[in-house]
């Protein structure tokens, strides 16, 4: 599958099948700090993403003196 | 996964709620925790005319959005703070979220209006980037709420952001800070209202409220955050939070129904003698106000690009 991750933008090919939270563990990122995003949709942890699948991992977290 | 309300299928899981949710009742349970934080800490009324600061990102854009979703009526304030391609694009974010809502967004631009930007101001004063930046934004935002005769302003502040100011104050028993770290503080002095109604949900809802509702926000951080101190809490309280769900939420909320109230007594007291500035009027303990001294060290500097800054060590997620 093609995996767009963000800050900085770039793209990673996964083989899948795979679900969303053993992505994130294979990624090293954090479930709390991330939401995972097929073609517009958002999708839960355990669901299972296809090799077909495009996905945007977006992290959530913003820095900076409020 | 299914919704624990509708048992359809769910987009997202909360694990600090124990719970899953379709994205209609997800929504509703963010409905749910910001009616409760305004109600609680008496944030806002329907007759409350209300100035939101928003940036363009994820949460001054979800608050908004809610606020109006609530049915509350509020204008927004954006400042231009002059950070380089992060800037214009963050003020294009928030404009076309305004223009496509009939929104009212009033603009501040600090190069135009004020003579300097962020990356001047933190060479010229030699303070941490976001300090700078930050006192800037407080007095404006203060400022236009006090000028434009608005009752209280709301600012995107979400459990993320608070449970890692709260941890940084923590650790170093910023007694000062921690007595004044509440969601609602009353208008006083000549200083406005302030409250934060996302202060019970976390990033992770506030950017999920987003993707939900079709908010186009700026995903990109702000070139200078990289690398600053909240940052590193707010990892450190992921990493707590994964490993025990609902810890950040009873971090803070605790702290401000059961901690706070003790550091009372540590706020500065509210009759300090203040006096307006003799270059802007803003209330101040001195002659001229901390912002009037910086924008003149600022503006006596020539300008500095936005890269001189971020190129300074700064540590890249
Ligand atoms: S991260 Fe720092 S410099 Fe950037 S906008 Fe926020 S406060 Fe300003
Ligand atoms: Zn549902
Ligand atoms: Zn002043």
């Amino acid at each position: 599958m093609k995996v767009l991750l963000r800050n900085p933008r770039r793209e990673l090919d996964i083989p899948g099948p795979r679900r969303v939270h053993a992505l994130l563990a294979d990624l090293e990122l954090n479930r709390e700090s991330h939401l995972v995003i097929r073609n517009g949709t958002l999708v839960p942890s355990d669901e299972l993403l296809a090799d077909a699948d495009t996905v945007e991992i977006r992290p959530v977290i913003s820095g900076g003196a409020l | 996964m299914k919704c624990r309300v509708c048992r359809e299928p769910a987009v997202i899981d909360v694990p600090r709620h124990n719970a899953n949710f379709c994205g209609q009742h997800f929504l509703d349970m963010c409905r749910r925790q910001v009616m409760k934080a305004i109600d609680d800490f008496d944030m806002l009324s329907k007759d409350d005319k209300i100035l939101i600061a928003v940036s363009g990102g994820k949460d001054s854009l979800a608050v908004w959005d809610m606020l109006g979703d609530l049915g509350y009526q509020a204008d927004g304030l954006y400042i231009g703070l002059g950070i380089g391609e992060y800037s214009d694009v963050s003020g294009e974010y928030a404009q076309r979220f305004a223009d496509e809502r009939g929104l009212t967004l009033i603009t501040v631009s600090l190069r135009e209006e004020y003579g300097y930007d962020v990356p001047t101001a933190t060479v010229a004063t030699r303070r941490v980037p976001c300090s700078a930046c930050g006192m800037s934004k407080r007095h404006l935002f203060d400022k236009a709420a006090i000028d434009g005769g608005y009752s209280v302003l709301v600012t995107g502040h979400n459990l993320d952001d608070e449970a890692a100011v709260l941890y940084g104050n923590t650790l170093r028993w910023e007694l000062e800070y921690l007595a004044r770290q509440l969601p609602t503080l009353p208008a006083r002095n000549g200083f406005p209202k302030k409250v934060k109604p996302l202060v019970r949900l976390s990033e992770r809802e506030t950017a999920a409220w987003c993707v939900i509702r079709g908010i186009d926000y700026l995903v990109e951080e702000c070139p200078i955050a990289a690398g600053n101190r909240h940052l590193g809490f707010k990892d450190a309280l992921n990493t707590i939070e994964t490993a025990s769900p609902g810890t950040k939420t009873a971090f803070y909320l605790n702290f401000v129904e059961k901690v706070a109230p003790l550091f009372a007594a540590y706020a500065l007291p509210d009759d300090v003698e203040l006096r307006p500035c003799t270059e802007c009027g803003s209330p101040t303990t001195g002659q001229v106000c901390a912002f009037c001294n910086l924008a003149t060290k600022a503006r006596a500097h020539e300008p500095v690009p936005v890269e001189l800054i971020t190129g300074r060590g700064a540590r890249r997620r």
